[in-house]
């Protein structure tokens, strides 16, 4: 049997999370198939991915909504027995609908892969990991793309090209609305610097800055988006996104469990709070007690005059 | 129109979370147990469309033990006009909630059926994709809006990197982000009321649902914990490690 790992891209280029997946998927010794719902362009650039037998292309604009998609991976399902993808919003609205339409679980988030049948996946907020096993036929599983290692380009492999859908939804798209950024992708980002509530309304005047001479992507605890100092999006958490940068600035956020869930694994956690007991430096490699507003200009102005030093 | 709301009862999410001594679950027994936070915005969103004219009927169904008639008092309180009591074995899966559910969607007929979008216990968010499969519904997940026009929905969903907004017609499955509302505070008056609300009974034996489970726990552990860190005196001092640290790990801007 094989695994069907289902690609993620922005319309015009494969999301890196896509090449940690198929990383993922080498934990199975099955051949693997990328399935590209998307423009030619993704596909060609699936079809180098390291490590896989072929795509399956579904030429489309916009990717269908999970009424009409959950079915085309049922259908696929006939000839693979892993259905695999990162654990985002995309596979978490259309995977779980899958597996129940093929009468099976569902694996999610799953964090390691230790055996055919077998994961550990945190649950309670990542305040507890869960060794898992399952009896079905087929598996379906999201993973937490960053912990695993991405693949690099081969030689191109064969793409097939599937039928057109039918069009049987019955929901439509009305209004896709994506928040572009000069900063990098807060999933991907090698640096993060993520604000709380002590930000305020001066978010973004102060972090910004800072950002930017790390070349860094924002991140933001639910207290601060709630507030409406930082856009949706950049919540980082159980209930946003997950990340694992190589360095996870925290700045005036107290470190709740429910925060921790989404950046615990990063490589090194810095801390800036305030109060000495925050929970945050619990976790933190290295920890600054201070006011925010004073020692995060200081931050910037300091890394900035050693990039000019070193210019 | 009718809604229904699944509610699950949880581990309150500020209390500390204890192994049991098996190893296989989580301590319960004497801890504070709450209704699911998403279950409560699902509930309090239902309940406003009933006060606006938009529903006329908000029932609340508990899946699991009788304890749960504990969340089902408070969902009565909340505004829900009844409650089911699904008596069930303990660790139901997603997969066999989901069949539960559709055999009470299938006794009860709602127009809507709105839930959380994630249990804050098991962290699994499947439910609502998997009765919306099971029943055939067109499905809206991690709604942060929600509007009902001419037995229509429109719904704007949190998806990574931004929203967007789908328009599907009922019956259909919702899932609820915590932006979606903010709950009301539960008055005195409305507990007293609640408890002349009925809670209905019924069995999973009697629903006939095959409940096998499909996944086995096999352990629970806590996450390693992260050695510990060092305090460091002033923002140069932290510039400094950061810069070391920019160099193993070989980020630019710091190396
Ligand atoms: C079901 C559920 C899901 C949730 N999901 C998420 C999630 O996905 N992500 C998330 O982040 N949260 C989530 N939360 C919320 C979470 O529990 C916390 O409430 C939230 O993370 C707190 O945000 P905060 O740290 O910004 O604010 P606070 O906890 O208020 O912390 C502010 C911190 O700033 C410090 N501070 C204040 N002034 C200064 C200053 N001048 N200089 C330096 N430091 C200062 C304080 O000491 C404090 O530690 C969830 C909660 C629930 C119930
Ligand atoms: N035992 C249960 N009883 C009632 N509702 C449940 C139960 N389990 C899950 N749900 C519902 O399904 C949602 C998602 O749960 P989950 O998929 O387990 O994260 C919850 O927010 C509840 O609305």
């Amino acid at each position: 049997m094989s695994i069907l790992i289902l690609a993620e891209h922005d319309g015009q280029a494969l999301k890196p999370a896509t090449r940690r997946v198929v990383g993922a998927a080498s934990s199975w010794t099955l051949p693997a198939d990328v399935l590209v719902v998307g423009s030619q362009a993704v596909a060609r650039e699936a079809a180098q991915l390291a490590g896989i037998r072929q795509v399956l292309h579904l030429e489309c604009d916009a990717v269908p909504v999970a009424e009409e998609l959950a079915p085309l991976l049922v259908e696929l399902m006939h000839e693979h027995s892993v259905l695999l993808a990162a654990h985002s919003s995309l596979a978490r609205d259309v995977l779980p609908r899958a597996a129940a339409l093929l009468d099976v679980a569902m694996i999610g988030d799953a964090v390691r892969i230790t055996g055919p049948a077998s994961y550990v996946r945190p649950m309670y907020a990542g305040r507890l990991l869960a060794k898992v096993d399952s009896r079905d036929a087929i598996q379906v599983v999201t993973v937490r793309a960053p912990l695993f290692t991405p693949v690099g380009d081969a030689p191109a492999v064969p793409i097939q090209t599937l039928p057109a859908l039918t069009g049987s939804a019955t929901t439509r798209r009305i209004a896709a609305n994506q928040q572009v950024s000069e900063r990098p992708q807060l999933a991907s980002a090698r640096v993060v610097v993520s604000g709380g509530r002590a930000l305020g309304e001066q978010f973004d005047t102060l972090l910004a800055p800072l950002a930017e001479t790390l070349g860094a992507a924002l991140g933001a605890t639910r207290a601060a988006v709630d507030a409406g100092f930082a856009a949706n999006e950049l919540q980082v958490g159980q209930t946003g996104i997950v990340v694992a940068p190589g360095i996870y600035l925290a700045v005036g956020l107290s470190g709740a469990a429910q925060h921790l869930a989404g950046m615990s694994d990063s490589d090194v956690i810095v801390a800036i709070n305030q109060d000495p007991d925050a929970p945050i430096f619990k976790v933190a490699d290295y920890g600054l007690v201070g006011n925010l507003f004073e020692t995060v200009p200081a931050v910037t102005r300091a890394i900035r005059q050693l990039q000019e030093r070193q210019a | 129109m009718k809604i229904l709301v699944a509610i699950k009862r949880v581990l309150d999410a500020n209390v500390p979370v204890r192994i049991r001594a098996d190893g296989l679950d989580v301590e319960i027994s004497g801890a504070r147990m709450s209704i699911n936070p998403f279950d409560e915005v699902a509930l309090e969103e239902a309940v406003r469309l009933k006060e606006c004219g938009s529903a006329s009927e908000v029932l609340a169904v508990a899946l699991g033990a009788a304890v749960n008639q504990d969340i089902l008092r408070h969902a009565l309180a909340l505004g829900a006009d009844r409650a089911v009591q699904v008596e069930a074995p303990a660790g139901l899966q997603p997969l066999g909630v989901a069949k539960l559910l559709q055999a009470v969607v299938a006794r009860e007929q709602p127009d809507l059926v709105l839930i959380g979008k994630q249990a804050v216990d098991d962290d699994a968010g499947q439910e609502g994709q998997m009765l919306a499969a099971l029943l055939g519904w067109p499905q809206a997940t991690f709604v942060s809006a929600l509007q009902i026009e001419n037995q229509a929905l429109q719904a704007v969903r949190e998806v990574d990197g931004g929203t967007e907004t789908l328009a599907l017609p009922l019956p259909a499955v919702v899932t609820a982000d915590l932006r979606l509302n903010e709950p009301r505070f539960i008055k005195l008056p409305s507990l007293m009321l609640a408890r002349k609300k009925p809670i209905e009974a019924l069995s999973a034996d009697a629903l006939g649902v095959d409940l096998a489970p499909r996944l086995s726990v096999k352990a629970l552990s806590e996450p390693p914990a992260r050695g510990a860190g060092r305090l460091v005196a002033d923002a140069a001092e932290l510039v400094e490690c950061l810069q070391i640290e920019g160099r193993r790990l070989e980020i630019k801007e710091l190396s």
